[in-house]
């Protein structure tokens, strides 16, 4: 035993050391992985954006919720006919070298992210912009990109067509600015710790792979007076377990996704910091409206009726999805207030059977003759659902079968109108706008699982396409959402949700449907 | 001796070429490439990107590139961290994996001598029973389960220990990383030494020191143990290049930036420079430690003879 007795001196020895807890001043950030590069033009996943939020500022950017507010241009204005953006830059915002930020910075950076030779994967994005897509496969010289810098304080893009989402897309990460002199100097060696220059609130400090990335505040920010954090360190967590011993042991004071195997425990330990919030996508099942029995509304309304998709979330999902009476994820933006919903949300289950017998009485259609066949793709939790799906119906005497399919071959078997009777399917959102989940519904995509074609609906829609005006355009969007909710060509069942631990100590975070939070509106109490 | 040494290191060189070779061609056999993505580039971005590794050039002429650049001990830019060479990546790494490893590789060692010697010294008691179960125990538990368990206990429950995370300058946040390492192989030790020891103070050597009447410390010390360390030494070779080199798990469960995760990271990203560079280190840590484990063999039984 003599020898055992070492590991409580070193243990006690430990205690003492100073430095095991970060001082107030250091935010402890989990991030999903570590980037695969900092290079803006060739990032493409949620761990990079995060990392570029708060290293750099775009033209326009977002407040703590999500919302788009001016960036590194302090105003802008829209010709008439929507095509022509004109950015006024901000006065005195500075590199953090202390270079101003011009808006030849801007010129430069997007005509590097369509040159091909930059490879850029997400230059798709901004194809919106004249002349993009013919710059990027080389038929064009950069020049030509329909991006010009009259002076060094504006900024005038010009579009193809009218796209009343435009500034939403300038908030991708892909748009955010890089400063000329350091990356012509450098080379791809730019990203460097020392040789990186950035215009957000924060400055590259260190970058150790798989151990951290350490950003220290920008003292040459333009609103730097109201940046409360000095210093974070994102820490990469791979296992989401060993996020959650750390946020536990107070180590870690945000983990950006958290275990989900843990949700109860979490859940019952850890209720006010679990956050739990609306993200921008939602897991539908798509109904194949061109075969007989299904082509009647009124069925497909019954059927939905039918679903308890609380159930689902709470059961099949753990709380990691949130029920769905509707296409659009709420707290979207451009969109109305308050968005259709489908009428029988808040009814009772016993009711809505009832209600939904009527409707197939109405319909003509006996639902014990019923027979419908489910399909998905391999995954246990998509089973299950489904499996679920299935009990609920036979409720009401509709007999069901599962269907269950490889994941490649999947979704291109729902695209080329495969013989499906309900499927599922789900729906991640490029950007934050009603559109881009509504558009899923026009007669002539190819997301259009269900073959559904409602020209009163493709109306809308081309109506919505043409209106500047968002708060009239989001009130012809909704219109559309109200055609297909009364219709259910798709049945919206969850919303995926983002899954966040944030400690008590911190403040200012917001939940919102981008899962967007800058270190720049967080602060760390003691 | 000086000669065998060289002989030896000479012939070194073929097998890291031959191991190189293999691995060069058999990863490309993978499916996939470094840049196929969820959401698949446009052809000619990954033309651009193709030319940009040379990954557009035939293969032979890849594997000469690789080759002659290898020579000149440049191991090739990483295609999944892109702001990183391998160089960098193993020159931040490399430290930290030898540095846990060759704690955890003594650690184990002196302990693991120690119980198994103990054990055999009082065979068929309580202790050895003690040593020989917890030795199972301790050989059948994987890592996966044993460091969670630490961390958890340690780091949150008692909150002793840093839970996770490195420091290259604070001690505190080795010891978990170290002590999860080290278990299992000061299992493995044990059991080997008692086994070793058991027979060797069974041996004619053994009795014939006793015979002369020498003293009982002198006996087990200097004619039991030696003899008893020689399975243990060939054992601890392989391990101690394992050791050295990093641990996926032990690296991903605390959060450390060895180059234990390269190897997996790199073989799930098809970052085939990656995945090179780590079987080249791999490989002349092993064929080392092997030369090593020879020489200390020779030092430790004087019936082994090198011509």
């Amino acid at each position: 035993m003599k020898r055992i007795s070492i590991l409580p001196g070193l243990l006690a020895a430990a205690l003492c050391l100073p430095g095991m807890q970060a001082s107030a001043q250091v935010l402890m950030r989990g991030n999903d992985t570590d980037p695969s590069t900092l290079d803006q033009h060739k990032t493409s996943t949620v761990a990079e954006a995060n990392l570029l939020r708060d290293l750099y500022e775009g033209l326009v950017t977002q407040d703590a919720g999500g919302d788009v507010i001016p960036g590194a241009a302090e105003s802008w204005e829209v010709s008439e006919d929507g095509r022509t953006y004109t950015f006024k830059m901000r006065e005195g915002a500075k590199w953090s070298n202390g270079d101003p930020v011009t808006s030849d910075d801007f010129l430069f950076t997007l005509r590097r992210m369509m040159t091909p030779a930059t490879a850029a994967g997400y230059a798709s994005i901004l194809f919106d912009i004249e002349n993009a897509e013919a710059v990027t496969k080389g038929e064009m010289e950069p020049a030509e990109l329909g991006v010009a810098a009259p002076d060094p304080q504006t900024l005038v893009i010009t579009l193809k067509q009218p796209t009343p989402y435009f500034l939403e897309l300038l908030t991708h990460q892909t748009g955010k600015p890089l400063h000329q002199a350091s990356v012509e100097e450098h080379g791809v060696n730019f990203t460097r710790a020392g040789n990186l220059v950035s215009n957000g609130a924060y400055m590259l400090e260190s970058f150790v792979p798989n151990d951290k990335i350490v950003m220290k505040k920008n003292p040459e920010f333009w609103d730097a007076e109201n940046v409360q954090i000095e210093e974070i360190q994102w820490i990469p967590f791979e296992d989401r377990s060993a996020c959650l011993r750390r946020f536990e042991a107070g180590e870690v004071h945000v983990c950006s996704d958290v275990p989900a195997e843990q949700m109860a425990y979490m859940q019952d330990n850890l209720p006010d910091r679990l956050r739990i919030a609306p993200y921008l996508g939602t897991y539908y099942l798509p109904v194949k409206t061109t075969k007989d029995k299904f082509a009647d509304p009124r069925v497909r309304q019954a059927i939905s009726m039918l679903i308890d998709r609380q159930f689902l979330a709470d059961e099949v999902w753990q709380e990691t999805m949130i029920p769905a009476y509707g296409l659009v994820p709420p707290g979207i933006a451009n969109y109305v207030d308050e968005p259709p919903m489908l009428d029988y949300a808040e009814m009772d289950l016993l009711d809505r059977e009832d209600r939904a017998l009527e409707l197939f009485e109405e319909a003509g259609v006996d639902p014990a003759d019923l027979t419908v066949e489910l399909s998905y793709n391999s995954s246990e939790n998509h089973r299950n659902t489904m499996a679920a799906v299935a009990d609920m119906l036979s409720n009401v005497g509709i007999k069901s079968s599962l269907n269950e399919m490889e994941g490649t071959g999947y979704f291109n078997y729902l695209r080329e109108d495969g013989d499906f009777d309900i499927a599922r399917a789900g729906w991640i959102g490029d950007y934050s706008d009603p559109q881009n989940f509504l558009y899923l519904n026009e007669g002539d995509v190819s997301f259009n699982y269900s073959k559904w074609v409602n020209e009163e609906y493709d109306a809308k829609m081309a109506e919505a396409a043409q209106t500047l005006d968002l708060d009239e355009r989001a009130r012809i969007l909704a219109e559309a959402e109200r055609i297909y909710l009364d219709e259910v060509p798709t049945i919206p069942l969850l919303y995926y949700s983002s899954r966040a631990l944030v400690s008590d100590r911190v403040s200012g975070w917001e939940d919102n449907i981008l899962n967007n939070h800058a270190t720049r509106w967080l602060t760390l109490e003691d | 001796m000086l000669s065998y040494t060289l002989k030896r290191l000479m012939s070194a060189v073929p097998t890291v070429f031959i191991i190189v070779t293999l691995t060069f061609f058999l990863i490309r056999l993978a499916p996939g490439g470094p840049f196929d993505l969820e959401r698949p580039l446009d052809p000619l971005i990954l033309a651009n990107l193709n030319r940009a590794y040379n990954l557009d050039a035939s293969l032979w002429s890849q594997y000469l590139t690789y080759l002659g650049n290898l020579l000149q001990g440049d191991l090739g830019p990483s295609f999944t961290r892109r702001d990183f060479s391998v160089n960098d990546l193993f020159a931040v790494g490399l430290p930290v994996s030898i540095l846990l490893g060759s704690l955890a590789l003594s650690l184990a060692a002196v302990l693991g001598t120690f119980f198994g010697a103990w054990a055999a010294l009082r065979q068929n008691s309580a202790v050895d029973y003690a040593v020989v179960g917890v030795a199972t125990f301790g050989i059948t538990t994987p890592t996966f389960v044993v460091a969670p368990l630490l961390s958890l206990f340690f780091g949150v429950v008692l909150g002793w220990l840093p839970a996770g995370g490195w420091s290259q300058a604070n001690p505190i946040y080795w010891v978990l990383p170290v002590v999860t390492l080290a278990l299992p192989q000061v299992a493995i030790i044990a059991r080997l030494v008692r086994g070793a020891t058991i027979e060797a103070l069974r041996s004619n050597h053994v009795r014939t020191a006793r015979a002369y009447g020498l003293p009982t410390r002198v006996v087990v010390g200097v004619h039991a143990l030696r003899a008893a360390m020689l399975p243990a030494v060939s054992y601890l070779g392989p391990t101690a290049a394992g050791l050295l080199t990093g641990s996926v798990v032990i690296e991903t469960i605390f959060g450390i930036p060895g180059i234990g995760r390269y190897f997996v990271q790199g073989a799930l990203g098809r970052d085939y420079t990656l995945v090179m560079g780590t079987v080249v280190v791999i490989a002349v840590f092993i064929v080392l430690f092997n030369l090593l484990v020879d020489l200390i063999y020779a030092w430790l039984d004087p019936r082994v003879r090198f011509d």
